[in-house]
């Protein structure tokens, strides 16, 4: 619907910015997605880049991009095509058109199209994009954005790469004026980042002004956009991403159980950004320890777990091998701690800045000996919130390391949260014995309650001094034994601790659907916002099919297989090649179907809208 | 938050009192039962509650020592010992830690952490029993073997370069290094005293004798007929004297150790080089005697050779959490949850 103005109103818009690593395009994408939330709108966000910190400069390698989504309606996914792309150069152009919607807009910095550039990007000699009718489908607008940048912020006395780096404003500028958006929470970012360098912030806030002036006095631009508010329950909300959600969630059960927050880290892509938040938290007592290796950061964290602490470690896939021995020590403690692995491309360093769900089955089986762990999944960036604060619960109430999988897609994509109170936290039962607990006065570290829970003791208790370790150990009194039947009894005790967490866990609801369908389409992890887009559209199509997401991976929720049972198709689609299926075939044996994608990316709606019409087709 | 309270009288305490009711299970005549003897002796001098003592250890024969002290303890696994206490350590400055680990634990499967430990500088007391050999797996070259040594895994004799530790622990920034050996209980409960007393990472090796798998290795620095001559007893602000009768010193001949007769009228003990544990650089030449310097044969040192003041980890971990606290105030949950930037849906 196009108003009197020349501006249509449109329920979503997807836009992609794409430039050099140098050009800034993960700041633009935040800053236009935090105003965009910020005028309530929902989003979801899938920043995409390379590996190396500056890939050599106009190469296809080194672009770098950010990808929102944001509408009037309810938004699940970072969309699958886009309306807008935002190209800095001709190797961002090259790498990313082909997911622009066909009359898609195209805005172009002409600079990064000399013939530098396009050799770069390996156009073939003499073939300009921009000068041949190779995007003749689309609406291109050709802006020398450096140039103009550089115009505008003469006056400043900025250097000439100061200048240039501005850049970024003037585009950011231009789509401001293009979706009819006001720059003032990206002028107040600006102004709170360079509070110690004013001639910067006024530099940056004359670039992005110079990007709306730019749109409204040339009127180049044909097309402008309304989005309008979306209808998103009342209440008060900020951005956040996955990563973000984590360390709030640690934070915030160290404060709700009253137990200090000690996290043993060691860098690695993409969990880093988690030991950076908690980090800046040392005002909130908070302990983060940068260990010399995986196996340092694991074993700092059950040292402080032995000591009374929450205590968590952080990584992503290599790292989790590294720290399996260790994980196999905390399991035969049974001590808490949670493990958090953000999963990314993998085996090796794979893929280290790409997303994957191939570690489910290294969760699940990946030690030596008879090894379970609770497993937990969160299904979107703030559901990383709830996720990471439920396995705090656990893993403090049941006296278990707990497992956490999330992945690049979640931890760096963001959404609009509706953040809770601290009061309307769950709370977290957390104790420490410091008396006996037999009848002749010994304290026995194994004796367990109706849960198979172990007693908790801080070291520094008077009188119930007593040792723990890898070796098996007898029940109840935890002494060293080898005898054989006790062994398997502790080997059953420590399986059935786990298995009972299942009573505390909710039952699993239909997500979207009914219980009766003729396709359940089941997924875990970061997969929700694909299938729960393509379920709904094609519901809304006339179909009769049905969505269940899990984020308890073991143990399974209680009514998982009498669920399943009722569905004659069940579609398993996993970023992998196959591993909840596996889990679902061996507990349940039903004949899932399951569809794979392993390319480092997520999801599309319609890949996954394909394979369920193909199933029904076949009946 | 965990810290124990000080109660105004300590318990009187004594040896039994850190010995458990288990079964000891070294080997016959290892000389790992001398060292326990001796730390269940000096534990009630040391002015601290049984409960405020925590040994963590990892694999092999000495890391079965937790099991053998009445404290709280965990017997990890293979080289983390010192990771393990690490993070103890930085969420409970209130302990008193022990760490029990071998040479193949600390050096070969633990290097990394050990070496991160020392530079660290947490409160923590090391102790290394090397005995140049892997005993639990019945007999391998470990990385402290000398070159040639013939074991299971080296029928025709070990071709690894070994570690020294004491320069090991000085090149990680180590804030004390001192050794002693199993068959000198007198000598190993002092440099435990001293070791405890040392705030900062306290690395002890302990030369200890295998008997099944190496041994007598270190027989010449404690038997008759040889003690005299080998070793050199490091005593702080006196002259570096050994031998029979203390006969022989060691003088420097530019930064060169040479060992002189004090008995042939050419040198006094006034030339002497006088010990001084607070001296990197004498220190880094002591740890080289075990090198044998440039085909010099010099004693073996025991006792301590570098001790330094150094603020620990754990303290400037405490000192930076209130620096900020204080000037930022503990924010509310509330804050944290909602973060800076939020917006209203109505």
């Amino acid at each position: 619907m196009k108003t009197e103005d020349g501006v249509i109103e449109k329920e979503s818009v997807v836009v992609r910015f794409s430039g050099d690593s140098g050009d800034g395009m993960q700041l633009t994408g935040t800053q236009f997605t935090d105003t965009t939330a910020f005028l309530g709108k929902d989003i979801s966000t899938f920043p995409e880049f390379p590996a190396e910190i500056r890939a050599p400069a106009g190469t296809i390698a080194g672009v770098s991009g950010f990808q929102v989504h944001f509408g009037s309606k309810e938004i699940y996914t970072a969309g699958d095509e886009y309306d807008v792309l935002v190209a800095m150069n001709a190797a961002a152009l090259k790498s990313d058109i082909g997911n622009l919607k066909k009359g898609g807009i195209i805005i172009t910095n002409t600079a990064g199209f000399d013939s530098k550039n396009l050799r770069l990007a390996e156009y073939p000699e003499g073939v300009n994009p921009l000068e041949d009718d190779s995007l003749s489908e689309y609406e291109v607008y050709k802006v020398n954005i450096t140039s103009l940048t550089k115009e505008a912020l003469k006056e400043t006395g900025l250097s000439n790469k100061e200048l240039e780096r501005s850049k970024n404003m003037f585009v950011l500028g231009m789509l401001y004026w293009i979706f009819d958006q006001s720059p003032d929470y990206t002028i107040n970012f600006i102004n709170e980042k360079f509070s110690k360098s004013p001639e910067l912030a006024k530099a940056n806030i004359l670039a992005i002004k110079s990007g709306i002036n730019f749109g409204e006095t040339t009127e180049i631009f044909n097309t402008r956009f309304k989005i309008n508010a979306s209808p998103q329950p009342p209440g008060t909300y900020r951005s956040i991403t996955g990563n973000n959600a984590i360390a709030i969630a640690l934070i915030s059960a160290s404060e709700i159980s009253g137990l200090p927050l000690f996290l043993g880290s060691y860098p690695i892509t993409p969990a880093s950004d988690i030991l950076h938040e908690l980090s800046k938290y040392k005002h909130s007592g908070v302990r983060t320890f940068q260990a010399e290796d995986e196996i340092a950061a694991i074993c700092s964290a059950i040292g402080a777990s032995y000591g009374g602490s929450l205590s968590v470690t952080t990584t992503s896939g290599p790292g989790m091998s590294l720290k399996t021995e260790a994980l196999g020590l905390a399991t035969i403690l049974e001590l808490p701690l949670v493990v958090i692995n953000i999963q990314r491309g993998g085996p090796s360093t794979g893929l280290p800045t790409k997303t994957e769900q191939s570690d489910l089955l290294q969760a699940m089986y990946g030690r030596h000996g008879e090894c379970p762990l609770p497993i937990l999944a969160p299904c979107s960036p703030s559901d990383c919130f709830e996720t990471v604060y439920e396995a705090c619960k656990l893993t403090v109430e049941h006296m278990t390391p707990v497992i956490v999988l999330s992945d690049g897609y979640i931890a760096n994509g963001s959404e609009p949260w509706k953040f809770p109170t601290a009061k309307d936290l769950p709370k977290i039962k957390s104790e420490f014995t410091d008396k006996p607990n037999s009848n002749d006065g010994t304290f026995l570290p194994y004796k367990r309650d109706e849960n198979f829970v172990r007693p908790r003791v801080k070291p520094g208790t008077k009188g119930l001094e007593h040792r723990i370790g890898g070796l098996e150990k007898a029940n109840e009194t935890g002494d060293i034994s080898y005898e054989p039947h006790n062994h398997e009894l502790m080997v059953n005790l420590r399986q059935a601790k786990v298995d009972k967490i299942a009573d505390s866990i909710p039952e699993i609801k239909i997500d979207t659907g009914s219980e009766d369908s003729d396709l359940l389409v089941l997924g875990w992890g970061s997969t929700y916002g694909s299938i729960k887009t393509a379920v709904l559209e094609l519901i809304n199509e006339g179909y009769n099919i049905s969505h269940i997401h899990l984020r308890h991976m073991n143990p399974f929720p209680k009514n998982l297989g009498m669920l399943l049972m009722k569905f004659k198709n069940i579609l398993i689609p996993e970023i992998n090649n196959g591993q909840l299926i596996k889990i679902i075939r061996d507990k349940y044996l039903v004949p899932a179907i399951g569809l794979n994608k392993i390319q480092g990316l997520p999801f599309t709606t319609s890949e996954i809208k394909n394979k369920i019409l193909e199933i029904l087709n076949k009946k | 938050m965990n810290e124990t309270t000080n109660l105004p009288v300590l318990e009187k305490l004594t040896y039994k009192d850190f010995a458990p009711d288990q079964d000891v299970k070294w080997c016959p005549g290892c000389g790992d039962y001398s060292i326990l003897k001796q730390v269940q002796g000096i534990f009630p001098e040391l002015g601290k509650r049984k409960e405020e003592f925590v040994f963590i250890s990892g694999i092999g024969c000495s890391s079965r020592f937790p099991y053998y002290m009445d404290t709280y303890g965990m017997h990890s696994i293979h080289g983390r010992a010192t990771a393990i206490a690490a993070g103890l350590k930085a969420s409970r400055p209130d302990l008193d830690i022990w760490i029990v680990t071998g040479d193949g634990d600390a050096m070969s499967i633990g290097g990394n952490h050990l070496i991160h430990t020392l530079r660290k500088n947490f409160n923590l007391n090391i102790l290394m029993f090397n005995n140049e050999i892997y005993g639990l797996t019945k007999g391998q070259y470990s990385p402290t073997s000398h070159v040639g040594l013939v074991t299971k895994s080296t029928p025709f004799g070990s071709i690894d370069e070994p570690f020294n530790p004491a320069e090991l622990a000085l090149g990680a920034k180590s804030t004390f290094f001192a050794r002693s050996l199993d068959r000198d209980p007198k000598h190993m409960k002092e440099i435990l005293l001293e070791a405890h007393d040392h705030k900062g990472t306290s690395f002890v090796e302990i030369y200890q004798n295998c008997p099944v798998f190496n041994d007598g290795t270190f027989f010449i620095y404690s038997e008759k007929g040889t003690k005299k001559e080998e070793s050199l007893y490091l005593e702080e602000g006196k002259p570096l004297i050994f031998g029979e009768n203390n006969s022989k010193g060691i003088k420097f001949d530019g930064f060169k150790p040479v060992v002189v007769d004090l008995t042939d009228g050419k040198n006094s003990v006034n030339d002497l080089w006088i010990h001084d544990k607070r001296d990197r650089i004498k220190a880094t030449i002591l740890a080289s005697f075990a090198n044998g310097n440039n085909g010099t044969h010099l004693p073996r040192p025991f006792g301590i050779f570098y001790s330094i003041d150094k603020p620990t980890y754990e303290e400037t971990m405490l000192h930076q959490i209130e620096e900020v606290t204080n000037k930022k105030g503990k924010p509310k949950l509330d804050d944290i949850l909602s973060g800076d930037k939020t917006w209203v849906i109505a």
